[in-house]
């Protein structure tokens, strides 16, 4: 019983760096924006928020410096793709190349560095709850920050005006335009949103999850967040279910290696994939359902004057 | 749906170019020592060019880092006789080859390829350029001009067992295995041995994570052997994530490749190092000198390329004993881990009683020893 507890616990902690990624390229999608720069963008805020940590002692300098750096990278390419139309796709990719490389151009000197120790963390009385506590109350902050995002997504998507014309400018930004919006600086937003999200994802990995910086440590978490926010047909609840579903498959198939189950080991890496995928591919089958979600003018540029 | 669908292809396609653009960068050479250009004295010979291919970046604290070690400590032993050079992160594909005969027509007289995928692209380049001499670590095959080297890992990996005996409170030990591969999986037999010589009751637990370097991947894998009760753990992987996990965790675990003491200062009970510069100053002597030959080598703590390094303070002294033991034994030759007997996870003898491994024995171990828990991949 103790074990499905730790199981479950380092499901929730293996979730989470994917959870916050893929709700803050939601945001973006709901926008309209698709911004294939998140591998790329997780790195130079995994650098950014480690190298931060390593000077001031502080993990939350250190996620604010990894949003920091998500959100200027972000609003680099939203600029590049808002205003200047460049394809999305190409400038995303060419973000994602150049974080890839500068990530570990900066980070060199800090290879051989470690964080100093932190205590860690629990919340009291609840903490102490056999098997539940031990599963669920013993998580880093970031953790529940990430529930709590999701249902703030959910809430301010579908319960509030600005949402709703966040959603319009993803689905119709000429019509968003003809009433008034200022599209432009509307996709600005939600992309910086988005890429500082994606920043703090990158940061929890560099901190908390891994804490060291190697380069290329992200090791293609930013493309499963981008495949993730598809394959939950942009819908914020299954965005964070999908991403429990990976970290907790991903932790079951090495449990189950480590209790010498016999399947073969290429098999199990694929585990996580394949129930993913399978998963959220059932409960959005509805086709009718994916039309309603899918903002209908994702990856499409606005020319406000045409 | 055609805008899905385009949507999807472009996704596809940029991933695919993701991938090939990534492989492709960072392969200009960097010439570390500035070339003496210009020659001072005519008489004095050209100096030797020598380059090496590292699979990895030189800052992975592990693997390729020790290999570049031991290019320093090529230029510390020859001086100005020797200029160095590395091209970092080559692939083990094609762009090897690319790389390689790079090096070759550039004018270095000694190549060194430091990971066993550069074998095939080697050889290649090796019979096209009869005047340059190949080192291919961890390879098996060879020509007039090309050679292997490697070293004796699991010399470490039996003396990190001998530790992680004595210091686990639940006698299970743990393994994050990269690629299940005779290497690898003599290694992992060779801590659960180790283990076995001071506590019969060891246990080994071994999760594969299919890669060599994958930090996020190492950490969860660390996560599961520590939540199925290992207390323990040891890596045969390439970066210090295991370590940093036990660290956390609350767990003791090892270095591996190079001395990573400062990842986890708690959690480290000693490091398995490989230090490549004592071959890599051999190699280069005897092509100044015009003595190289083909051949293979393996060296291990013999020939000082193995060694277990900052063990922990909390170690027993007659562990601390028992190591030097097993480091003066394996120096003189009178002790070889593998003596037999040897049983397998089945129960049955895989080496008698009173037989050494041979070298041939030891390049193709491809089961567990008896401790070892699970299967090995791909097994039957």
């Amino acid at each position: 019983m103790n074990e499905f507890a730790l199981l479950l616990a380092a499901t929730l902690n293996a979730g989470t760096v994917l959870a916050i990624a893929a709700l803050g390229l939601l945001i973006n999608e709901k926008a309209g924006i698709v911004n294939l720069g998140a591998e790329g963008i997780m790195l130079c805020a995994a650098i950014a928020g480690f190298a931060a940590v390593v000077h001031t002692g502080n993990d939350w300098v250190g996620f604010l410096a990894g949003a920091g750096a998500g959100a200027l990278l972000a609003s680099i390419f939203g600029v590049l793709v808002i205003w200047l139309n460049t394809n999305q796709y190409a400038t995303g990719l060419a973000l994602s190349l150049f974080g890839v490389g500068f990530s570990a151009f900066a980070g060199v000197k800090y290879v051989q560095e470690k964080l100093p120790e932190r205590p860690n963390f629990a919340i009291p009385l609840l903490s102490d709850i056999p098997l539940v506590g031990t599963a669920i109350f013993k998580q880093h902050p970031i953790v529940y920050f990430t529930v709590l995002l999701a249902v703030g997504i959910v809430w301010f998507l579908y319960r509030t005006r600005s949402g709703l014309v966040l959603r319009s400018v993803g689905e119709s930004p000429e019509s968003a335009h003809a009433l008034g919006y200022p599209v432009r600086r509307i996709r600005l937003l939600a992309v910086v949103v988005g890429g500082a999200l994606c920043g703090v994802a990158g940061a929890y990995l560099s901190i908390i999850y891994t804490p060291l910086w190697v380069e290329g440590m992200v090791a293609g978490k930013g493309w499963i967040a981008l495949a993730l926010t598809t394959f939950a047909t942009w819908r914020p609840a299954r965005v964070l279910l999908g991403a429990y579903l990976f970290g907790g498959v991903t932790m079951l198939q090495f449990a189950l290696q480590s209790r010498g189950v016999e399947i073969s080991e290429q098999l199990l890496s694929m585990l996580p994939y394949v129930a993913t995928i399978v998963v959220l591919a059932l409960i959005s089958r509805n086709p009718a359902w994916i039309r309603v979600n899918m903002p209908a003018s994702l990856g499409r540029p606005f020319y406000p004057n045409a | 749906m055609t805008s899905k669908r385009a949507l999807l292809a472009a996704g596809l396609s940029a991933a695919l170019l993701a991938t090939l653009v990534g492989c492709g960068k960072k392969e200009e050479p960097k010439k570390e020592a500035a070339a003496p250009a210009a020659a001072p004295a005519p008489a004095k010979p050209e100096p030797l060019k020598i380059a090496f291919a590292y699979v990895g970046p030189v800052g992975d604290g592990g693997w390729t880092f020790a290999h570049d070690n031991g290019r320093k400590a090529i230029e510390k032993e020859f001086g100005d006789k020797v200029v160095t050079s590395f091209v970092e992160k080559v692939p083990e594909s094609a762009d090897a080859e690319r790389v390689i005969r790079d090096m070759a027509s550039q004018g270095n007289k000694l190549i060194f390829g430091t990971t066993f995928g550069y074998m095939e692209p080697m050889l290649k380049v090796a019979a096209d350029n009869k005047g340059v001499k190949f080192e291919h670590a961890t390879g098996y095959k060879t020509a007039e001009n090309m050679r292997t080297y490697d070293s004796r890992t699991y010399e470490g990996a039996y003396m990190a067992g001998v530790i992680a005996g004595k210091m686990t409170k639940t006698n299970t030990l743990g393994v994050v295995g990269s690629i299940p591969i005779p290497e690898v999986i003599r290694n992992i037999n060779s801590f659960t041995m180790g283990a076995q010589t001071v506590n019969p009751k060891i246990k080994t637990k071994v999760v594969w994570v299919g890669e060599w370097f994958n930090p996020p991947k190492e950490t969860e894998a660390a996560t599961a052997l520590i939540n199925g009760g290992a207390d323990v753990l040891m890596q045969n992987t390439d970066s210090s994530a295991v370590l940093q996990t036990a660290e956390k965790m609350g767990k003791r675990a090892f270095g591996w490749d190079s001395d990573m003491t400062a990842y986890g200062p708690k959690a480290h009970l000693g490091s398995a190092v490989i230090n490549w510069g004592p071959y890599y100053v051999k190699a280069t002597r005897e092509a100044l000198e015009g003595k190289w030959a083909t051949g293979s080598a393996w060296w291990g703590v013999k020939e000082g390329a193995i060694e277990m390094v900052n063990v922990a303070a909390d170690v027993p002294a007659d562990t601390k004993a028992k190591i030097d033991e097993i480091k003066a034994g394996l120096k003189s030759g009178s002790f070889h881990p593998w003596t037999g007997p040897i049983v397998g996870q089945d129960g049955k003898e895989v080496l008698a009683k009173g037989v050494v491994a041979d070298d041939k024995f030891l390049g193709g171990v491809k089961f567990y020893v008896k401790g070892v828990e699970g299967k090995v991949p791909g097994d039957k």
